[in-house]
């Protein structure tokens, strides 16, 4: 178990270094020269050139790979001169569009997805896994029918048109919300979570939805399984053999979605951000991919895969924990 | 010539032998909401491969204008009730273009679905080779197709996908899609196939099978495969929809299918600007995706209930 820990840490930084590798070689072969639209339009060939020595791109690629990684870890100096630039530790480099720190325009970002993605994570497991249960619980009663039904409906909606529903529904018609406008949460806990409320709602039906599916028909697996059966036969109370021994091994394959999707929701719901208009990461991705913004791209690419890795690595270890018979 | 035999006389009573195959036909079809997806998905695919008659049929290609179908002097709007219903429009026409709804919805459905079918066959043949191959050999085996797994899947694959679809400049967009989608697509089965692989693989039945002598191939087809074929096909459930979900989202993020090519997600996109003057344009194209995704999770459900033979048995 230890030894598999390590080994998966080092696994780790190995993948980490690989999607840098990939998406710095895709996004930086591109055929455009952002030290020209840096320099505007009267720009003389010698500051040009310092810019483009300051950006680092009159270096080879694999040269500006090694600065870059250098950069994360310790800081780097870019450029040399008068143009020279520091930049501090963990350097992602520096926005094109407007010259701030890529990690600083995270950081900024990060606390309006992360509050997105966690809420609506909260609502969409205590909607989606109590409906799986019960409905496996009772399955084949009219309970599980309707509560299967509403899932599959809900699974069937893309999120930005549960999103117009809800926007329609209950800001033009009801009344009932404000249009989401993000207020942080130490400012103003109450109005956090008010404004938020609409678009946790609207990631949620959509995965409460499948996480209800899921859980049900694993959960269906699992209470057919012998050792339920030997479980209920010692006389065991049917909450204790539910809760106890079904639903831990029960909630293994839910376990591995949920590792996914939330590191993938961590950094940045693109779809989700652009449609309520929240400041997050998926709105800054989205705005330096029509500026060609790479030190962004690349800065937000990196970090939704450390979030994506770092969960899927607990959802392992987790595995071993919630099902007995998972081995190392 | 010789002359057929005939069919061996039987004892009248015994009905022909059923197949496991024609069985699963037999109880699929005696269910309501199998019959009516298999019309919806049937329809669907139907409006898909005959778009160009349909809309020839309407009178209008997708990228024709009609301004005589839009009120200048009301932004645009359509003429006429529920976005433009009329007999030249039987769908009504889009906002300010006046471009048949009907024309743009065909040709969309067979751009989204010709793009989800394709990627999922992608996806869930890798997906199934790959979550069994490393399931049961483990070792190695594992260990590089766990990396590979690892590594495709840490790629936040939406926001790699966006940025790969908006990089491209010319290359065949729908191929592009269909093979992004598919690329980022098949780690997600194969982790489930896989997972499922390691529990079923220390179960007694694959034991004994080895114990009995059993290749591992033989193992592979007969014993791990059927166990898996039930998470396959669920997991298949959610990755058709899915992959109309994604194309959708691409399109609706104008990453997608370049206009006037019209898909269901680029149709969503552009309807969203006018859900408050003209609701029907945003109904139509999401009715479309939403029936569509409901029918073959609908299908797929129950597939998975007959063909799966431990649910079955539960």
């Amino acid at each position: 178990m230890i030894l598999y820990t390590a080994r998966r840490l080092l696994g780790v930084a190995g993948v980490l270094l690989a999607i840098a590798a990939v998406t710095f070689t895709v996004f930086y072969v591109l055929p455009s020269d952002p030290a020209a639209a840096a320099c505007g339009k009267s720009c003389s060939a010698d500051r040009l050139e310092a810019i483009r020595a300051q950006m680092g791109l009159d270096q080879p690629l694999w040269r500006q790979f090694a600065d870059f990684v250098t950069g994360v870890f310790t800081g780097r100096t870019m450029g040399s001169g008068q143009y020279a630039l520091h930049c501090d530790f963990p350097c992602l480099g520096y926005s094109y569009e407007n010259s701030e720190a890529v990690w600083d325009l995270l950081m900024d970002r990060l606390p309006v997805s992360a509050s997105l993605a966690l809420g609506a994570a909260v609502l969409w497991l205590l909607l989606g896994l109590s409906a799986g249960v019960t409905a496996a619980l009772r399955k084949d009663t009219l309970t599980d029918r309707a509560l299967m039904v509403g899932a599959v409906a809900a699974a069937s909606m893309p999120v930005y048109f549960t999103s117009m529903m809800l926007i329609y529904g209950l800001i033009r018609v009801a009344g009932l919300l404000p249009y989401p406008q993000y207020v942080p949460f130490a400012e103003d806990p109450g109005h956090w979570a008010s404004n938020l409320l609409l678009p946790w709602l609207a990631l949620a039906v959509l995965y409460a939805a499948m996480y209800a599916r899921q859980s049900r028909s694993s959960m269906i697996e699992t209470l057919a399984e012998p050792y339920i059966r030997t479980a209920r036969a010692k006389g065991l109370p049917r909450r204790t053999v539910v809760v106890k021994h079904a639903l831990r091994a029960g909630m293994t394959p839910v376990l591995t979605i949920f590792g996914m999707d939330l590191g993938g929701l961590l950094a940045g719901a693109v779809i989700t951000e652009s449609i309520f208009g929240l400041p997050g990461i998926g709105r800054l991705f989205y705005g330096a991919l029509s500026t060609g913004d790479q030190p962004v791209i690349l800065g937000v690419t990196l970090l939704a895969a450390t979030f994506i890795v770092v969960a899927n690595l607990a959802v392992d270890l987790l595995y071993a924990v919630v099902d007995p018979r998972v081995r190392f | 010539m010789t002359t057929t035999t005939p069919p061996a006389p039987s004892a009248p009573s015994a009905a022909p032998a059923a197949g496991p195959w024609r069985l699963a036909r037999a109880e699929l079809l005696r269910r309501t909401s199998v019959r009516i997806s298999l019309v919806v998905v049937a329809l669907f695919l139907l409006m898909a491969a005959g778009a160009p008659l349909l809309s020839a049929l309407g009178g209008w290609s997708p990228e024709e204008f009609d301004k005589t179908a839009v009120d200048p002097y009301l932004g645009g709007s359509p003429i006429g009730p529920l976005g433009g219903v009329s007999a030249d429009h039987w769908l009504g026409v889009e906002p300010v273009t006046g471009r048949d709804l009907i024309a743009r919805v065909v040709h969309g459905a067979q751009v989204s679905l010709f793009i989800a079918l394709t990627a999922t066959a992608i996806v869930v043949v890798a997906g199934t080779a790959a979550g069994v191959a490393a399931g049961y050999f483990g070792g190695r085996t594992d260990a590089v197709l766990s990396r590979l797994m690892d590594l495709t899947m840490s790629f936040p694959s939406l926001i790699f996908m966006i940025a790969m679809m908006s990089v491209a400049r010319d290359v065949n967009r729908i191929a592009l899609m269909t093979a992004v989608i598919g690329l980022f697509g098949w780690p997600g089965i194969a982790r489930v196939v896989r997972g499922q692989t390691l529990s079923l693989k220390h179960r007694e039945y694959v034991d004994a099978a080895r114990v009995g002598g059993a290749g591992p191939w033989r193992i592979l087809t007969r014993d791990i495969l059927p166990g898996v074929a039930g998470p396959v096909i669920a997991y298949t459930t959610l990755i058709v929809p899915g992959m109309i979900a994604t194309e959708a989202a691409l399109s609706y993020l104008g990453v997608g299918v370049r206009p006037p090519t019209p898909s269901w997600g680029q149709m969503i996109a552009e309807s969203v600007a006018f859900y408050d003057t003209d609701p029907m344009y945003f109904v139509i194209p999401s009715t479309c995706l939403f029936l569509t995704v409901l029918a073959f999770t609908l299908l797929g459900d129950a597939l998975r209930d007959v063909l799966d033979p431990r649910s079955g048995r539960a």
